[in-house]
């Protein structure tokens, strides 16, 4: 044992062990049995490749007009002082924990053919667009993504010490001199990470792909597997599609492995920002539209389920109060699980200063589709029960193992500063066990706890994923019940179920974070 | 009485060699150059860091692979000795039950040691509202519960201003004196040691000598000493 190093508990050896063991019981079991049914005797049809020639497409738009717009977006919120601008920030990580079902809804509001865009461009004499394809599925992309990008970018920003600008300012660098001398070497350092995180998140959504894709044109490898299991019941094509989608996966995972990329979540982000140059009323205004356009942008499709979902919520049919209470139901047990499984991990990797195996048992999801494992688990399990009577527990456990890389991020960093602060002294005085669970490492993780607690329970809230593999109509959570009305074009239910959706998520994720922020001392 | 057995110390280029006993109940200063290992050296006695070589007892039992928490010793570091989020009561009752399940008697026991340190009713404040000097005496407090043999003091009052640091090491030594404990203080000041400390360690080129009367060493030191002292020798 170096120091820092200690010697784990026998009952964290466990949990950690076994929780790891757990993870890769369901992701790579999953994938064993999808390239086991596969078998290499399937040969993938034209249609199928159009699949992955449209995935990669999508992916490589919807990463880089993310990153473009988010480079000019990131800098003006880095030089500007104004009031929200807090506010703003915050709202920026929204479109994470947002149901997809419901922004694309949204999105369809907005942009759709009747929406208030399409209403402008018709006034000015043009042709209305259509927003189903690839138009439509980049452009729910970016909405995702940009807000993301724009984030990490801003973290990049904040990372360049004050001292750097003050110095820039002492010798006259205006805006070009700052750029050149500062930001670009940032930017280089930065990009090519962010750039892999969004395409890696555009390779595998899939309700985005649902609602706006689909038809030989516009239909991704992650949607084509939903189609062949769902559809046809073809299982080796599905199988063999999931090994395909797991080689995409793969690549760019290791690919994205590479490059460095802050936390998503990194907090501090609105600390104030003293800057010199980039003074004068014209870069003001520029820097108004660059802030205020976006923020519409994300804005508007929201503010519209809102008002045109009000009206329906109070004459909701009784189905959809029934799926919305398996909706909780899932959440709440995907967040016991995924807490379960990422506090013993976290504090193994704290405790015993590097523990790569363990850490990159933690990434793995991240690499993996949940349509990919979801149908594994489907051919493991088909011997033993019914897919349908199957559906909540498999969506249970996906949407766990799928937190669990983002609830790891934000527990180990905290886990670490714990360790390092503290455990000499718990060690000293013999606070071990059960004991030191309840008065140190409780008490002192509150905040990321509550925060990975939020974040599951509005992920698996909205997530409208592997249920579509599986569910009938007496097993369908919230989401599918929402993509069921709008595919049945019922659009005021639709609105009505969206907004329930919608306060549901946010709800959950904002009840647990501020259970963790409440009374914390300090 | 403490025996260092042998003791080799290394990590990466550093070595440090260490090979003699203290007396029980004796005060001792631990002095020499930064860097010299005198901090690693209070590690390994706490065991928090393993010694390449050598045995560490304690009475006569080899401690050497014994959990921190179960050696006969407490241990005051530079800073981080308390719990923020815990109040000053129960910061202090760890030194009874590090499970806090403290029953009537043990939480009477809790205030006796908050008053004989001077805490008289802060037990429900939290560290963080108190001074510095106070948080010391809440440690001690905690130290003077454990009634452990061996205290080991890793300049845990640096930050203090000297009259302060005055007064806490003779709540230390009142302390020491009450508990029959054996004392190992790590210094940078040689007035503290003449003052505090009847025995000193040497720490220098990678060997703890072993312990000298403290005044007989600080009026003819060796060269090492004498040359982190700042005189010649």
């Amino acid at each position: 044992m170096a120091d820092g190093a200690q010697p784990l508990g026998t009952w964290l050896r466990l949990a950690a062990g076994g929780a790891a063991a757990l993870v890769a019981a369901l992701t790579v079991v999953p994938l064993g049995a999808v390239l086991a049914r596969a078998g290499g005797v399937v040969m993938l049809g034209p249609a199928d490749w159009a699949a992955v020639r449209f995935t990669l497409l999508q992916s490589t738009l919807s990463a880089a007009i993310s990153l473009a717009l988010a480079i000019p977006v990131a800098r003006a919120l880095a030089r500007r002082q104004f009031p929200g601008r807090g506010l703003l920030i915050t709202l920026l990580g929204a479109p994470f924990i947002l149901p997809v079902v419901v922004a694309v809804m949204g999105i369809l509001a907005i942009f759709g053919r009747g929406g208030l865009f399409n209403d402008g461009v018709a006034a000015l004499g043009y042709g209305r667009i259509s927003i189903y394809g690839l138009g439509g599925v980049v452009l729910a992309h970016v909405f995702f993504n940009l807000p993301l990008a724009v984030r990490l970018l801003l973290q990049g920003w904040l990372a360049i010490p004050a001292e750097r600008f003050r110095l820039a300012a002492a010798l006259g660098f205006g805006p070009a001199e700052v750029a050149r001398h500062l930001e670009r070497p940032m930017l280089k350092a930065l990009a090519p990470g962010i750039f892999a995180t969004v395409f890696l998140l555009c390779l595998t959504s899939f309700a985005t792909a649902l609602i706006l894709g689909g038809g030989p044109r516009a239909t991704t490898v992650e949607l084509a597997i939903y189609q062949a299991f769902r559809f046809d019941f073809d299982l080796a094509r599905a199988a063999a599609l999931a090994s395909l989608q797991l080689a995409l996966c793969a690549v760019t995972a290791l690919a994205a492995a590479r490059f460095a990329v802050p936390a998503a979540f990194g907090t501090g982000l609105d600390r104030p920002f003293a800057r010199w140059d980039a003074q004068g009323s014209a870069r003001r205004w520029l820097d108004a539209g660059l802030i205020g356009i976006p923020a519409l942008f994300l804005l508007a499709p929201l503010a519209a389920v809102v008002l045109s979902g009000m009206p329906g919520l109070v004459s909701l049919p009784a189905p959809v109060w029934k799926a919305a209470g398996r909706s909780a139901l899932v959440a709440a047990t995907s967040t016991g699980l995924t807490l379960a499984l990422a506090l013993p991990m976290a504090l193994a990797v704290a405790r015993s200063g590097r523990a790569r195996t363990l850490e990159a048992a933690g990434m793995l999801p991240l690499a993996t589709s949940a349509l990919v494992t979801g149908t594994g688990l489907f051919l493991i399990l088909r011997p033993l029960a019914s897919p349908a009577a199957l559906a909540l527990p498999v969506t249970v456990a996906v949407n766990a193992v799928m937190a669990l890389p983002f609830a790891l991020r934000s527990l180990t960093p905290p886990a670490r500063d714990l360790e390092a602060g503290y455990g000499r002294l718990a060690q000293s005085l013999g606070l071990t066990g059960l004991a030191r669970l309840r008065l140190l490492t409780l008490p002192r993780l509150r905040r990321p706890l509550g925060f990975a607690a939020g974040l599951t329970a509005a992920l698996s809230m909205g997530d409208l994923g592997v249920i579509a593999l599986f569910a009938d109509s007496d097993r369908a959570t919230l989401p599918l019940e929402l993509y069921r009305l709008m595919g049945a074009y019922r659009m005021e239910d639709a609105a009505g179920a969206a907004v329930l959706l919608l306060a549901l998520s946010l709800a959950a994720f904002w009840l647990l974070d501020r259970g963790g922020r409440a009374d914390a001392g300090t | 009485m403490l025996e260092l057995d042998r003791l080799v110390i290394t990590q990466d280029d550093f070595r440090l060699a260490a090979d003699f006993s203290i007396p029980k109940a004796a005060r001792v200063a631990v002095i020499g150059p930064s860097g010299a290992g005198k901090s690693t050296l209070l590690s390994v006695i706490s065991g928090f860091f393993r010694p390449e070589s050598g045995r560490i007892r304690w009475d006569g039992q080899d401690i050497t692979d014994t959990a921190p928490g179960l050696r006969p010793l407490s241990i005051l570091f530079q800073d981080q000795n308390l719990f923020p989020h815990l109040t000053v009561s129960q910061n202090v009752g760890l030194g009874l039950r590090p499970d806090l399940r403290l029953t009537a008697a043990d939480r009477a026991r809790v205030d006796e040691a908050l008053a004989r340190t001077g805490l008289d009713g802060l037990g429900d404040r939290r560290p963080g509202t108190l001074s510095g000097g106070q948080q010391s005496r809440v440690a001690l407090a905690r130290v003077l519960l454990r009634a452990r043999p061996l205290m080991l003091l890793d300049e845990p009052f640096a930050a203090l201003g000297p009259a302060l640091k005055d007064e806490m090491l003779e709540l230390v030594a009142d302390i020491a004196g009450e508990t029959g404990a054996t004392v190992l203080m790590v210094s940078h000041d040689p007035a503290d040691a003449l003052r505090f400390a009847g025995l000193t360690v040497l720490v220098a080129d990678g060997v703890a000598h072993a312990p000298r009367p403290t005044a007989a060493l600080m009026a003819d030191p060796p060269e090492e000493l004498a040359a982190y002292l700042g005189r010649p020798g």
